[in-house]
C-alpha cells in the first residue's frame, strides 16, 4: 500500500486540503473527491481533451495528471468561470451561438478557450481553432464553437471599453 | 483508468533527485512532464513503484544561447518552445517541431527532457535534434556527461541513459552564418504522432552551394534514423531541384518503415521522399535569408 500524501490545492480560489494516493487522477479528486462534476471523463486516454482543466492558468487534460502534481498549485474548473453569479462571456456565447449539442465537452471547451483569450484578447479565426485543437466536439462541427469564443472575444473587448470610458468619465468628472 | 500504487516524491534539488534514484533503483522512474509515463502507467505498460517528480527542481527549465551553444533545459515545456522569441527568430527548426507535438494541453506540460528520455521514434524532437548534431546532458552520481543525441537512441523505448541519470539539458552548437532548418511532419490529425517526419539543417556557402547537411527521419525504424547517403550526396552540391530529389531519394533508402495503421510502407517512403523535398527546400531559403 502506497503511503499517502496531503496535498493542497487552490480549487476555483478556494483552498482545499485532503490526503490522496499518489496514483489518484486529478480528474478523480476534481470529480469525486471534491464533488465537482462538471469535468468530465470521455476518452480516458489523454486524447479527447473534455477533462481539461486550467492548472496556474494552463489547460492541461487533467486525466493525465495526478492529483499529488497539483500540490501547491492552483486549478480552475468549469464551476470558477462564472463570477457573482454572472455568466463568464464565454458561457453566453455558447448559449447565444448554439456552441454546444449534447454539451460534453463544452466545459474542457470553455476552459481552453479562457486560457486562448486571457493569453490573446483577439485571436483570428485559425487561431481560435489552433487554441481548441486539442479538445474533441463529437456534435457541433466546431463552427459553432468558433463563432462562440468570437463572440466572447468581441463582448469582452466592449465591456472593457466600456470600462476604459467609464473611467475616463469618472477622471473628467473629478478633474471639474 | 487507474494507474497501479506507487510511491511519490518531490525532491527539490537535482543531487536529491539523483541520490533517490539510487537509493530505489531499478523500480523508480522520474516524472517530468508526464504525458507519455502517465498513460502508459493506466495501460499497465509501465509499472514504477517510485515516482520521483523532478517539476520542482529550480534552474532546469530554460531557453538560452551561452558560450557559443544553444541550450534548453530539460524540464523546458513544449509551450515555452512556443513562446520563446529566441527560438522563433533564430531556430524555426524546433518552432516547427514544438508545435505539431500532440495539441495545446499536452504541450504545457510534456517537457523536451522527457520526449528525448522517452526513446520512443515516434517523437518528434529526436530527428531535429540529430538534424542540428545536438548532445544532451545526463547528470548521475558520478556527475555529468555528455552524449551526442546521434549516439543516444538504442532502441524502442532505450537510450544510452543509464539507470540513475537524468537529462537535464539538451545543447546544440549556435549554427553559422547561412545555416537552416526544417521539420517537416506528416500526421492524421492534431494529437497524432508522425506517419512520417523529416528534420534537415543546412549550411550554404555564398554561391548556394551546401557545404553541410544533416537529415533526420521520425518513426520509419526502431529509433531516428540518420540518413546519411542523403547527407554525403549533398555535400558540395548545389541545393537544387534535382539534387534535391536525388538526396529525398536517398533518405527514403534509409528508411525502414513498417506497415501499421497510419498506412503501408510504400506510402511512408513515399512521403519520407516528399517530406525531405519540402524540408531541404524550406532549410535552404532560411540558409540563405539568415
Ligand atoms: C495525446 C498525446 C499525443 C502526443 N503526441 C506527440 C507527438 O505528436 N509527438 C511527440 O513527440 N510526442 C507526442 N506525445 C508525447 C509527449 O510529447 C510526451 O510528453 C513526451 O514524449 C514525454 O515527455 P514528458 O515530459 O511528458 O515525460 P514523462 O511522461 O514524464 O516521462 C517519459 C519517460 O521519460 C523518463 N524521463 C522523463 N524526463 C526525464 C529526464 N529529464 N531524465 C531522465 N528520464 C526522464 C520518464 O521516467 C519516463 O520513462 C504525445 C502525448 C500525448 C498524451
Ligand atoms: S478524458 Fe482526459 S483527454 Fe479524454
Ligand atoms: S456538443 Fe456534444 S461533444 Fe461537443
Amino acid at each position: 500500500m502506497a503511503i499517502k500524501k496531503i496535498v493542497r490545492i487552490k480549487v476555483n480560489g478556494r483552498e482545499q486540503e485532503t490526503e490522496v494516493e499518489p496514483r489518484l487522477l486529478l480528474v478523480h479528486f476534481i470529480r469525486d473527491v471534491l464533488g465537482l462534476t462538471g469535468t468530465h471523463v470521455g476518452c480516458d486516454t489523454s486524447n479527447c481533451g473534455v477533462c481539461t482543466v486550467l492548472l496556474d492558468g494552463h489547460p492541461v487534460k487533467s486525466c493525465t495528471v495526478f492529483a499529488v502534481q497539483a500540490d501547491g498549485h492552483g486549478i480552475r474548473t468549469i464551476e470558477g468561470v462564472a463570477q457573482d453569479g454572472q455568466l463568464h462571456p464565454l458561457q453566453e456565447g455558447f448559449r447565444e451561438e448554439h456552441g454546444l449539442q449534447c454539451g460534453f465537452c463544452t466545459p474542457g471547451m470553455i476552459l481552453s478557450a479562457y486560457a486562448l483569450l486571457e493569453k490573446n484578447p483577439h485571436p483570428s479565426e485559425e487561431q481560435i481553432r489552433w487554441g481548441i485543437s486539442g479538445n474533441l466536439c463529437r456534435c457541433t462541427g466546431y463552427q459553432n464553437i468558433v463563432k462562440a469564443v468570437q463572440y466572447a472575444a468581441a463582448r469582452i473587448d466592449r465591456e472593457s471599453q466600456e470600462h476604459d470610458s467609464n473611467k475616463d468619465q469618472t477622471l473628467v468628472s473629478n478633474a471639474g | 483508468m487507474i494507474p497501479p500504487a506507487f510511491d511519490y516524491s518531490r525532491p527539490q534539488t537535482l543531487s536529491e533527485a539523483v541520490a533517490l534514484l539510487q537509493q530505489y533503483g531499478d523500480t523508480a522512474k522520474i516524472l517530468s512532464g508526464g504525458q507519455s509515463l502517465i498513460p502508459m502507467m493506466k495501460m499497465r505498460l509501465a509499472r514504477p513503484e517510485y515516482l520521483i517528480d523532478i517539476n520542482q527542481i529550480a534552474d532546469l527549465r530554460y531557453i538560452k544561447e551561452d558560450n557559443g551553444y544553444l541550450k534548453i533545459g530539460g524540464l523546458t515545456r513544449e509551450a515555452d518552445l512556443e513562446s520563446s522569441e529566441l527560438i522563433r527568430s533564430k531556430y524555426p527548426i524546433i518552432l516547427d517541431t514544438a508545435s505539431v507535438i500532440a495539441d495545446p494541453q499536452v504541450r504545457n506540460l510534456a517537457t523536451v527532457g522527457g520526449n528525448l528520455a522517452h526513446g520512443d521514434p515516434a517523437n518528434d524532437h529526436p530527428a531535429t535534434m540529430l538534424a542540428l548534431e545536438a548532445e544532451v546532458i545526463a547528470v548521475g552520481p558520478h556527475g555529468a556527461r555528455s552524449i551526442p543525441v546521434k549516439e543516444f537512441f538504442l532502441g524502442v523505448f532505450t537510450t544510452a541513459l543509464e539507470h540513475g541519470e537524468i537529462l537535464t539539458e539538451v545543447r546544440l552548437p549556435v549554427p553559422g552564418e547561412r545555416s537552416g532548418g526544417a521539420y517537416f511532419k506528416l500526421e492524421r490529425k492534431v494529437g497524432d504522432f508522425a506517419t512520417v517526419g523529416v528534420a534537415t539543417q543546412v549550411t550554404l556557402d555564398g554561391e548556394g552551394v551546401c557545404r553541410r547537411a544533416v537529415v533526420g527521419l521520425t518513426n520509419v525504424g526502431a529509433t531516428p534514423l540518420k540518413a546519411g547517403s542523403a547527407e554525403e550526396f549533398l555535400r558540395g552540391k548545389a541545393l537544387d531541384e534535382e539534387n534535391i530529389k536525388r538526396a529525398a531519394d536517398l533518405a527514403a533508402e534509409a528508411a525502414e518503415p513498417s506497415s501499421d495503421l497510419r498506412g503501408p510502407a510504400d506510402y511512408k517512403l513515399a512521403m519520407i521522399r516528399e517530406l525531405t523535398k519540402r524540408a531541404l527546400t524550406r532549410a535552404g531559403e532560411r540558409a540563405g535569408s539568415s
